[in-house]
């Protein structure tokens, strides 16, 4: 049985800044394991721009990014395992995983931070009817024939979905020479950054239609249309509204899941609304020693607060590791009124350094709107937003005066308020 | 005159832009709120500019094709010029980030990099 | 006796697929005369090649498909019935039970996984009671062990997940549950190594009556063999139509399912059906083998007999239909839906034995429920009809045990390591959901009669049947084929045909 202080699950944007941030911070049995036969996890097939701004204040695209933080892994001699993947862990934090070189890995870490990522929701979790035929494809998976391989999915597209991933490969494939008849998204509004709907839709004339589903899928052997119908407010089919698209490929971008198969078998609690860990503003789950950050614990729509809120379960981790002693009274936040989570859940008052950052996103699009925060009864703070989005992931600042101002807040509260 | 509503791309923010047009230049930008939309409120109305990213194909690499970028914005209306060089282009691996692979492509004066490693095999 | 080392890190022939040359000529004559063509590589088909392979006989199997098992075998409920639900003079009466008991044996022999969980029939009323009890005694002159009817709290205490509604139910020990086309791929694969030949893409689209036996024709040869046994399954009339004058008819009946993610695959412990309600026929709620939970089928006439499309009515007709009989479908869990397609007949049975006016051509054919179930009994029917006419001797050599893929997900750690030690491919994991490796989807290519499609690797390995539905491993599968077949990944299909994954180069 191997030995480590901290092992990091994922090798991607997640993990390596997790790592990083751990070894920075004194810890040096830092072992980092990875699917894939390179670190960079999701980033290296996403070849668009738009990545670091915050970070590093430049734009890159994602392998780039990625290869900033595999230096900075290289450079402080991070131990890494490629091509390895985590079969099983336990709450006592035995970790097994295997690889064709070293066999079967049983691995005792004294913390271990989650950091799988997420994956995609299939076609046959949202039940469309039709043909199985070849050429239905979710986003990602297309992604990667593009970028990593060279090869299309198809000629003639049509995209279930406008979130990021949806509008991103939109471009893509009209740029790789494809005929993107429409993206079709069941909500009123595009759940991605609305940026993109602007320069992968409006840029290359692309119909959106919004409030619109897929209701059929043909095709014997390959796709060779598909039916689409408008939805009411109660996102119904509308009767009469069938419109049939030819097209040879179905991409699909309805919805990413957290990960957390092997966060079950560790006996995490997970949120029902997140699908990802409960964590505290230690990003600790409640397994002491098991911290979690990334797409695991939240989906997050920019890579930059990915890698800010993978520092912080590190540099936690690492504490952990030296014998911080977790502090039992804690404060929850809780939401209503248009706030769907927070992350984190649990605060501990008496840790918060400077101030924490306190995670959200809106179940609706809102315009003029104030984000408010109760501690206990009293609202301490009030903020103007001009717009926001479910598609964009939003922050509340909570700072350590406000935590000394009321000492022994036990219920924090926050909601959107229309004046 | 016009008054033309956009969607800032110059981050992830997406500002609502409203950009006042006389005489096919831009006299004024409301809703930014830095630098970057206003200038990109500007510039998308006379003179609209993208970054280009897509692949090209490398021989005897690790991965089959290398993911590669204008090194600067382009002219939007030059996007498929690009893209019809790329078509052209076989690198040889290895390939690092920051190589030139396109000089000066299509008469934009910017360069063509690759935007990943991509190692020999 | 012939032993075969499934592990050996053979490369396959890359061109295992019929090519003709174009030599002027329409027909290219196979010279060889067969003793047997079977037509039709489902699980009928298989099982009989299997069967016959115990005997000195020139075997050929025709499939018209790329793979074995691609018809309705594919796609259904997967049930070895126990066999109280035919009527005694018939031949699914007859050969069910028998079928069944055989299971056992064979799962061990072929290594094709085998549940013997039991199977409960559910009575919604107290009339129903009188119902379970014609079933039980029907099923025990069928020949069927191990009937007994229970009372509510005796159910409830075997499946507590049932619906209150439920208030007596008919048990069947025998009942199982198994992989259908796990179970094919392993008869044909000892069939092979028993000495039969298999050849794909081969439609059958007429057949002479010769003196001395049967030309069977197809698009790029013609076959010619002493005797005929159609196991052609959606097609069967269409094939036993050429030969006989006692034509019939198979109407394609869909049925439609929904799979369940493994979380909750142990809602109900044993295969749960339903007696027939004001709503119909019912469905059934079942564990699969692979431990995930399956609801189906409905019942649809089709037009189509190639129609496997699903549709919103089918679905949600299945969903409502299961709430009969558990307390909570769990619809959140759902990863796929699918149709099978049923062979059904109108005389509502087996059609076994040799066609009238065609003698030496030997039907198989209208194999619906309980088809699996009968399958091994079935084999053994048209044998006995082969050994009468041919005589022929014994195999000597007859090997009637079958190396599977090793499964690595069942493994322990220390089998795990012993098979790493011996091919770095099985530490590779490639499909993440079911825990596949690299190793085992090599096997699934390179073995006799291997996959030549992601969808053959799919029924060989079960990569990409789990929760994200081959959404992470299908780009790594692609690249696989394409490599051990040696073709460009554009040629790689998801069930041969036209079903091509990638349709050119970027920027092409």
């Amino acid at each position: 049985m191997l030995e480590y202080d901290i092992v990091v699950i994922g090798g991607g944007p997640a993990g390596l800044a997790a790592a990083i941030k751990a070894k920075d911070n004194g810890i040096d049995s830092i072992l980092v394991l990875e699917r894939e036969v390179k670190l960079g996890g999701i980033l290296n097939q996403c070849i668009h721009n738009g990545f670091g701004l915050h970070t590093f204040k430049e734009e890159l695209t994602g392998p780039e990014y990625a290869q900033r933080f595999i230096d900075m892994v290289s450079e402080r001699n991070i131990e890494y395992k490629l091509s390895t993947m985590v079969l099983d862990i336990t709450k006592d934090k035995v970790i097994t995983a295997v690889n064709g070189d070293d066999g079967i890995l049983i691995i005792k870490a004294k913390a271990i931070i989650l950091a799988m990522g997420c994956r995609e929701r299939p076609r046959g979790a949202i039940n469309i009817p039709g043909s199985r035929s070849a050429g239905i494809y979710t986003a990602g998976t297309a992604q990667k024939f593009v970028n990593i391989d060279g090869y299309m999915p198809g000629r003639q597209v049509v995209i279930l979905g406008s979130g990021d991933i949806g509008l991103i490969m939109a471009r893509r494939m009209t740029l790789e020479g494809a005929k993107v008849k429409a993206v079709v998204e069941l909500m009123p509004y595009s759940s991605g950054l609305r940026r993109n709907v602007a320069q992968c839709l409006d840029d290359f004339n692309i119909p959106l239609k919004l409030s619109h589903t897929i209701i059929d899928i043909k095709g014997k052997e390959r796709v060779e249309g598909v039916t689409i119908a408008q939805v009411d407010k109660n996102r119904k089919v509308i009767k009469g509204t069938e419109e049939y698209i030819p097209c040879d490929t179905l991409l699909l971008s309805v919805g990413l899941l957290p990960e957390n198969e092997l966060s079950r078998k560790a006996s995490v609690e997970l949120s029902k609304v997140t699908g990802g860990p409960i964590v505290d503003d230690n990003l600790e789950t409640n397994i002491d020693g098991i911290f979690a950050c990334g797409n695991v614990l939240h989906v997050h729509d920019l890579v930059d607060y990915v890698t800010e809120e993978s520092y912080h379960a590190g540099e936690e981790a690492a504490c952990f590791v030296k014998g911080r002693v977790k502090n039992i009274k804690r404060a929850e936040i809780e939401v209503s009124n248009g706030v769907r989570y927070t992350v984190p859940k649990y605060v501990n008052p008496d840790n918060v350094d400077n101030f924490i950052n306190v995670r959200f996103r809106v179940d609706t699009t809102y315009k003029n709107v104030f984000v408010s925060v109760y501690f206990d009864q009293m609202r301490v703070m009030h903020i103007n937003k001009r717009v926001m989005a479910p598609g964009e992931m939003e922050t509340v600042k909570l700072t350590k005066s406000l935590f000394e101002e009321h000492k022994d807040v036990s219920k924090i509260l926050i909601r959107l308020e229309e004046e | 005159m016009e008054i033309r509503e956009l969607v800032c791309i110059g981050c992830p923010v997406g500002c609502s832009l409203k950009v006042t047009i006389k005489d096919g230049k831009a006299q004024k930008v409301e809703g930014n709120t830095c630098r970057i939309g206003e200038q990109y409120g500007i510039n998308e109305c006379t003179n609209p500019k993208r970054i280009v990213t897509s692949t090209v194909i490398v021989e005897g690499g690790e991965e089959r094709v290398v993911p590669v970028k204008t090194e600067k914005d382009i002219p939007k209306e030059k996007i498929f010029d690009v893209i019809e060089e790329l078509k052209k282009v076989k690198m040889r691996a290895p390939v690092n980030i920051g190589d030139i692979v396109i000089k000066d492509v299509s008469g934009t004066g910017v360069n063509i990099i690759a935007a990943k490693n991509n190692k020999k095999i | 006796m012939i032993t075969y080392d499934y592990n050996k890190a053979e490369k396959r022939e890359p061109n295992s697929r019929i090519s003709i040359p174009e030599l002027g000529l329409f027909f290219c004559k196979e010279e060889i005369m067969q003793d047997i063509i079977i037509v039709g590589s489902g699980i009928i088909g298989a099982s009989i090649a299997r069967e016959l392979s115990k005997y000195k006989l020139k075997t050929l199997v025709l499939e018209k498909g790329e793979d074995v098992a691609v018809g309705t075998t594919k796609a259904n409920s997967a049930i070895v019935h126990a066999g109280y639900d035919a009527k005694p003079s018939s031949l699914k009466g007859k050969l069910n039970a028998r079928g069944n008991a055989m299971f056992d044996k064979l799962s061990k022999e072929l290594d094709f996984p085998l549940k013997r969980i039991g199977s409960l029939v559910l009575s919604f009323t107290e009339d129903g009671i009188e119902d379970l009890k014609l079933l039980k005694k029907q099923g025990e002159e069928n020949g069927v062990p191990g009937l007994s009817i229970l009372n509510k709290s005796q159910v409830f205490e075997m499946e507590p997940n049932l619906n209150s509604n439920v208030k007596a139910a008919l048990f069947a020990k025998t009942g199982a549950i198994v992989c259908p086309y796990e179970m094919t791929v392993a008869m044909a694969e000892n069939a092979y190594l028993n000495g039969t030949e298999f050849t794909f893409e081969e439609e059958v689209i007429n057949i002479i009556k010769e003196t001395d036996g049967y030309s069977l024709v197809t698009k790029n040869k013609i076959y010619k063999t002493k005797l005929v046994i159609n196991a052609a399954g959606l097609y069967a009339d269409k094939i036993n139509n050429m030969v006989s004058d006692n034509k019939f008819n198979i109407i394609g009946r869909k049925g439609q399912y929904c799979l369940f993610d493994r979380e909750v695959g142990n809602t109900v412990g044993k295969v749960i059906f339903q007696l027939p309600t004001k709503m119909g026929k019912g469905v059934l709620v079942t564990p699969t083998v692979d431990g995930n939970l399956l609801i189906g089928p409905n019942a649809q006439d089709i037009e189509d007999k190639d129609d496997f499309t699903t549709t919103r009515e089918g679905i949600d007709e299945v969903l409502k239909k299961a709430e009969l009989s558990i307390k909570q479908v769990p619809v959140r869990f759902i990863i796929t839906s699918f149709s099978g397609i049923r062979a059904h007949t109108e005389c509502d049975d087996f059609i076994i034995g040799e066609a009238s006016g065609a003698k030496g051509f030997i039907n198989a054919a209208g194999i619906e429920s309980p088809g699996i179930s009968s399958a091994p009994a079935i084999a053994e029917m048209v044998a006995d009809i082969v050994k009468d006419k041919l005589k022929p001797e014994i195999n000597s050599e007859f090997n009637p045990n079958r190396d599977g893929i090793p499964k690595f997900r069942e493994m322990s750690n220390e089998e795990r390591n012993e098979l790493i030690k011996k091919d770095k491919a099985y530490g590779k994991i490639v499909c993440r959901c079911e825990t596949v490796t690299e190793g085992e989807i090599l096997s699934a290519i390179r073995r006799p009669l291997g996959a030549k499609s992601l969808d053959g690797v799919k029924r060989r390995t079960r990569a990409g049947m789990g929760r994200c539905q081959s959404g992470f491993c299908s780009a790594k599968i692609v690249e696989i084929l394409a490599k051990e077949l040696n073709v460009p990944m554009t040629e790689i299909t998801k069930f041969g045909g036209t079903s091509n994954l990638l349709t050119g180069k970027n920027k092409d």
